[in-house]
């Protein structure tokens, strides 16, 4: 499958291949099939990912038997940012029991390549990997009650086979930490 | 009762888009108690070398008299966004409005000694 170099609504999603906190590889495309992908580019020390991670892990276990992939990844550089340290992913995925893997992305080629902004910056594909949403997980990261909304409608129509009614947001959060 | 003025200061780097927010937040309870939001020092923090300077541990940073409203010794210092425990335990890049008024009204009254 060919893919887009850079990530755009409505253009195929950049190929992914990066370890997870165990090491194990995960890709994009993967062997199987996903009828909808969720990307989210996070990281350990952001008030706005920390302010928005329970509820894109809620709607990844609610949609976790419909079938929905998702994947986490931090792409902050850790020797500056040592917080973000793949030791220090680790541990947080193994305290907190994330049902998601957290891929690593040493090089920030991936980051590059997706034109992830900020953290949170979500991603949802379909199932021909096309991007049909690309933000903020909902409209205010101080809001529980906001429940990932715009993440969930984004999903709900790529599962329906439809078009999210809001292929985009401004994606809000703390801006990736590159490397000098 | 007599009060002093104090030093408000509010430390920003690029990176985090709370800044505005934090200095509307600032600006307001300043007013509210009397004291001329425009008197508050806002500086950038733009480099590392910047943040080792002013011991800058996150933005955005208020330091009320040289005291940060939410003080966090064990944070590393560098350009990074700052993660504020809310009295209700919820994460924001905001501290407590109340603790910022707090703040600053016993740095009117000449601290806290």
């Amino acid at each position: 499958m060919a893919h887009a170099t850079a990530t755009k609504v409505g253009g195929l999603a950049p190929a992914l291949e990066l370890p997870d906190t165990n090491g194990t590889v995960h890709t994009l495309p993967m062997p199987g099939e996903a009828p909808a992908t969720a990307v989210v580019w996070t990281c350990n020390h952001c008030p706005y990912a920390l302010g928005w991670h329970d509820r894109i892990v809620q709607a990844a276990r609610d949609y976790e038997e419909r079938g929905v992939r998702f994947l986490a990844v931090n792409s902050n550089d850790a020797e500056r940012y040592p917080g973000d340290s793949l030791d220090a992913m680790r541990e947080r995925v193994e305290a907190e029991s994330w049902p998601f893997p957290y891929l690593h992305d040493e090089s920030q080629a991936a980051a590059r390549e997706w034109a992830a902004q900020v953290t949170p910056h979500v991603y949802v594909l379909d199932a021909d990997l096309r991007v049909r949403y690309e933000g903020a997980p909902d409209a205010d990261h101080m809001d529980p009650g906001q429940e990932a909304a715009w993440l969930r409608e984004a999903l709900d129509a790529v599962l329906a086979g439809g078009d999210p009614p809001r292929p985009a947001t401004d994606p809000v959060g703390c801006s990736i930490k590159w490397k000098p | 009762m007599a009060t002093r003025t104090p030093s408000v200061e509010l430390l920003w780097w690029e990176g985090c888009p709370s800044t505005d927010e934090a200095l509307a937040m600032l600006r307001e309870e300043m007013d509210a108690l009397g004291l001329d939001p425009e008197s508050i020092g806002v500086r950038e923090v733009s480099t590392d070398a910047d943040a080792q300077r002013e011991q800058f541990v996150g933005s955005p940073t208020i330091r009320i008299d040289g005291r940060d409203v939410q003080p966090v010794p064990d944070e590393p210092i560098g350009l990074s966004c700052r993660v504020y425990r809310l009295a209700d335990g919820r994460i924001s890049p905001l501290p407590d409005r109340q603790e910022v008024r707090q703040t600053l009204m016993e740095a009117m009254k000449g601290g806290d000694d």
